[in-house]
């Protein structure tokens, strides 16, 4: 199948060195985001649901609250964008700001918009949509043929039924252009050789010192004794393809809106 | 028989009353100050928390060898009622087994069956306020009396052989997050206890209290007053600070002792680790070092008195607690030998120390190392603070932690739960004291290759693993004691909380969050036997033996299974 052709083709270029039957992949140290650094992306998403949901106190311009102006960039009970995080979730007692509800994926949006209300041109940000978004992922990006989202779909890549709850709209944007970049990593491919060579691909669900469970490229749930397999193999580049070049950035931008709107059940 | 006995001269009864005596106390003694000192050559029992005064967790028995620990099999288990990690290295005394259970119970059983005696139910003041866990990690015993700190810091006695209340006393007031969790440790007349709770602005201490009455009898304060000596370690705030400074950081300063200290007979100095300044991660707010905190004191056991001081962390600024188990070794040291101190930091470095002295000898990364480079000839180190946002190694719960080492005389090896590949990218934020409210002052971020992912959580969260090898993996480390080179690694892909027994047969047991309850060759590492015992074990094993039977304990999630071998 093309689908499983997407996810593992990936796999057999790779030389991997190691033990006989385990290869450690050790963590990658990278750079972490500077914590002035919001994605454009959350920074537009975060735009979206202030105007739904903070203009009828804040204002447009932040400054609707007597006292507060939400666009200095200086807040009143909070320092950080965990104290921010804070403030949102739990409301301030006695005041009117009340609790909202809001996902991971919303609130990492909030918190970048509040951070750039002061410069953030709404012009140069063409929100996507998210119903063009979803006929792309059927469509074009042939998303589908990896991915599961409800009850439809390949379930051999990661479920994106709640991935909209659970990723901030930057992250997604990443995703599509640099997969490798925002996998993962337990959803890293494996590749398991048996003793009498049998060989099997899939993603992991769980691992441990002396066994792995996977779910296979035809959809199994199996699970492995380490010491009984000839290799056991984990890989970190992604077998998924960037739509950097194979989708516009208004495309893009539709899938982005559309994977924000998967909030799961 | 009352007739028989009736008629029995006095000199026959009073023989007979002696030798009933004998054969009971034979089987049954009290457990003196000479058996407590000694208490690492009574292999079948285990008096101490970490098996005798040294702290070695290591027994003499030799029953379980690596040719048969493949024929271990479950002899018991023991269920607790209450949910949650479950810390507790349980007493064997002559075939009864004495542990405690969350919150604060006590259990006496029968070590061969694991048949209830009874059960001691210390009711917690409702108010209490205890950090990161209600935790409670064993007891402590002399004569007939067991000992043991609450939650709401209070040390209790009880009987032990009936769980009755013999005396309680108040060490501090928990509303100000005092409380003890470690089991205590008994030297001569006195039970020592120190206090947790940095992460609640205390001023932690260690205090002795009289065997028999509870009164206390002397106390260290793990934070100087400004007047006493290391006082000026709380430095005055610069005049003018741009960041919030306390000018009385020294009342709130931390310093809590989270577990069992150590004891030299000869030298007569007990040692103990102490935890974290507070608040934990904002150190700009408390300039200077910050004395006692991650440090290991060692005091004059009559009187409480400080001897000499280490301080592995100085101004620390990671939450880098010295919360591990003072190790003591007779050691040979470049040729000669050494009354030794090593030690396993949080701080991801392996140390030797003169025990008698203080003096730095050896300082020699065990994970890697990046908030210092080198140490000069004191053993200070060169502190290398990463960049706002890079990560630091360790990370934030350590390159180990609470969990007790292993030392073997044997092999001559220390062995360690480590935390391998684990950062966390620290901040600190001002925070003002407030009594009973969280002191912690920082905003940490795990690190992980991609965010958002699935970090490593300080606690096991569940049996999923999806925060992977890319988060951090655990392994048993064994160290040559004087150098801290590794002589072998036992790779985990999980972290591991367990503890780490070894025994004269050069078995080593340990657990991990897996739910696995191994046992290795101690001086390969290689893995001999395993059970997987379905939740973490977060507690250090401990072996004994009755009626001629080697057993070994592992607490696994609410169960204590118990093992011996295949008959």
């Amino acid at each position: 199948m093309r689908a499983h052709t997407l996810l593992f083709g990936a796999l057999l270029g790779l030389a991997i060195a190691g033990p006989p039957f385990i290869v450690r992949v050790s963590a990658q140290p990278q750079a972490a985001a500077h914590p002035g650094e919001y994605a454009p992306a959350d920074i537009a998403y975060g735009a979206r649901l202030y105007d739904a949901q903070c203009t009828t106190c804040h204002g447009a311009n932040g400054d609707g609250v007597g006292g507060v102006d939400l666009r200095s960039g200086r807040f009143r009970n909070a320092v950080t964008d965990q104290d921010l995080t804070r403030v949102v979730t739990a409301g301030i007692q006695g005041t009117g700001m009340q609790a909202f509800k809001l996902d991971q994926s919303e609130l990492a949006g909030i918190v970048a918009y509040l951070r750039n209300m002061n410069s953030f041109d709404r012009g140069s940000v063409k929100p996507g949509d998210a119903d063009r978004g979803r006929a792309v992922f059927d469509g074009k990006g042939t998303c589908a043929r990896c991915h599961r989202v409800g009850d439809q779909g390949s379930r051999a890549a990661p479920d994106l039924s709640d991935v909209g709850a659970t990723r901030s709209a930057g992250s997604l944007l990443r995703s599509l252009t640099e997969p490798t970049s925002q996998m993962f990593p337990i959803n890293r491919p494996v590749r398991v050789v048996t003793r009498d060579g049998k060989v099997i691909n899939g993603r992991r669900l769980n691992e441990d010192t002396y066994t792995v469970q996977l779910i296979d490229d035809q959809e199994r749930l199996v699970s492995f004794v380490k010491s009984d397999l000839r290799e056991y193999t984990i890989l970190t580049v992604s077998p998924m393809p960037s739509y950097k070049s194979t989708l516009t950035d208004a495309e893009l931008a539709d899938v982005v809106a559309y994977l924000l709107s998967l909030k799961g059940r | 028989m009352t007739r028989r006995v009736s008629g029995m001269s006095g000199v026959r009864l009073a023989l007979l009353t002696m030798l009933l005596t004998v054969t009971v106390a034979g089987v049954q003694a009290q457990v003196g100050s000479d058996r407590l000192a000694n208490a690492a050559r009574e292999a079948r029992n285990w008096l101490i928390y970490s098996g005798g005064y040294f702290s070695n967790r290591y027994s003499g028995l030799t029953q379980i060898t690596p040719a048969n620990a493949k024929n271990l099999e479950l002899k018991w288990m023991y269920q607790a009622a209450v949910a949650g990690a479950w810390q507790t290295s349980p007493l064997v005394v002559d075939g009864v087994m004495y542990l405690t259970q969350r919150p604060n119970d006590v259990v006496a059983l029968d070590a061969k069956t694991g048949r209830v005696f009874w059960i001691y139910r210390h009711q917690l003041d409702p108010t209490l306020i205890v950090c990161c866990g209600a935790n409670n990690r064993g007891l402590a015993i002399l004569g007939d009396t067991l000992f043991m700190g609450t939650l709401d810091a209070h040390l209790v006695a009880i009987d032990a052989k009936t769980g009755r209340l013999l005396w309680k006393t108040t060490v501090a007031d928990s509303k100000g997050g005092y409380s003890v969790t470690h089991a205590p440790l008994v030297v001569k007349d006195k039970v020592i206890v120190g206090v947790g709770g940095g992460e609640y602005g205390i001023r932690g201490f260690v205090a002795a209290y009289d065997v028999r009455t509870g009164r206390e009898a002397w106390r260290f304060y793990t934070i100087p007053a400004p007047n006493e000596p290391g006082g000026d370690s709380w430095k005055p705030c610069p005049p003018a600070s741009s960041t919030f400074c306390d000018p009385e950081a020294w009342k709130h300063g931390g310093g809590s002792v989270w577990v069992t200290g150590s004891y030299d007979p000869a030298l007569n100095l007990t040692y103990w680790g102490v935890g974290n300044a507070g608040p934990d991660w904002n150190n700009e707010q408390r300039p200077g070092d910050n004395l006692y905190t991650d440090s290991v004191v060692a005091l004059d056991a009559d009187a409480g008195r400080l001897r000499w001081h280490y301080q592995f962390t100085p101004h620390d600024r990671y939450d880098y607690d010295s919360v591990q188990v003072p190790v003591l070794a007779d050691i040979t040291f470049h040729g000669q030998p050494l009354k030794a101190m090593v030690w396993a930091n949080r701080n991801g470095n392996f140390y030797v120390l003169d025990r008698e002295t203080g003096k730095f000898l050896v300082g020699k990364p065990f994970v890697k190392v990046n908030w210092m480079d080198t140490f000069d000839e004191r053993g200070r180190p060169n502190q290398t603070p990463q960049p706002p946002g890079m990560p630091t190694w360790p990370g934030n719960q350590g390159g180990t932690n609470w969990y007790s080492p292993s030392y073997s005389p044997h092999t001559g090896m220390f062995y360690v739960s480590a935390w391998e590949g684990y950062a966390t990218i620290f901040g600190g934020t001002p925070v003002e004291y407030q009594e009973g409210r969280n002191f912690g002052g920082g905003v940490n971020r795990p690190f992980v290759p991609v965010p958002g992912a699935p970090a490593v959580p300080g606690i096991r969260r569940g049996p999923i693993n999806n925060w992977t090898e890319a988060a951090s993996t655990g392994a048993v480390l064994a160290l040559d004691a004087a150098t801290g080179e590794q002589k072998w690694k036992f790779p985990m892909t999980d972290v591991t909380d367990s503890g780490i027994l070894t025994t004269a047969s050069d078995v080593l047991f340990t657990g991990g969050r897996e739910g696995y309850f191994q046992a290795l060759d101690a001086r390969s590492g290689t893995l001999l036997w395993k059970a997987s015992l379905g939740a973490q074990i977060v507690s250090g094993p401990i072996t004994y033996e009755v009626d001629g039977k080697q057993y070994v304990t592992a607490i696994s999630g609410l169960s204590l299974c118990v093992f011996g071998l295949r008959e």
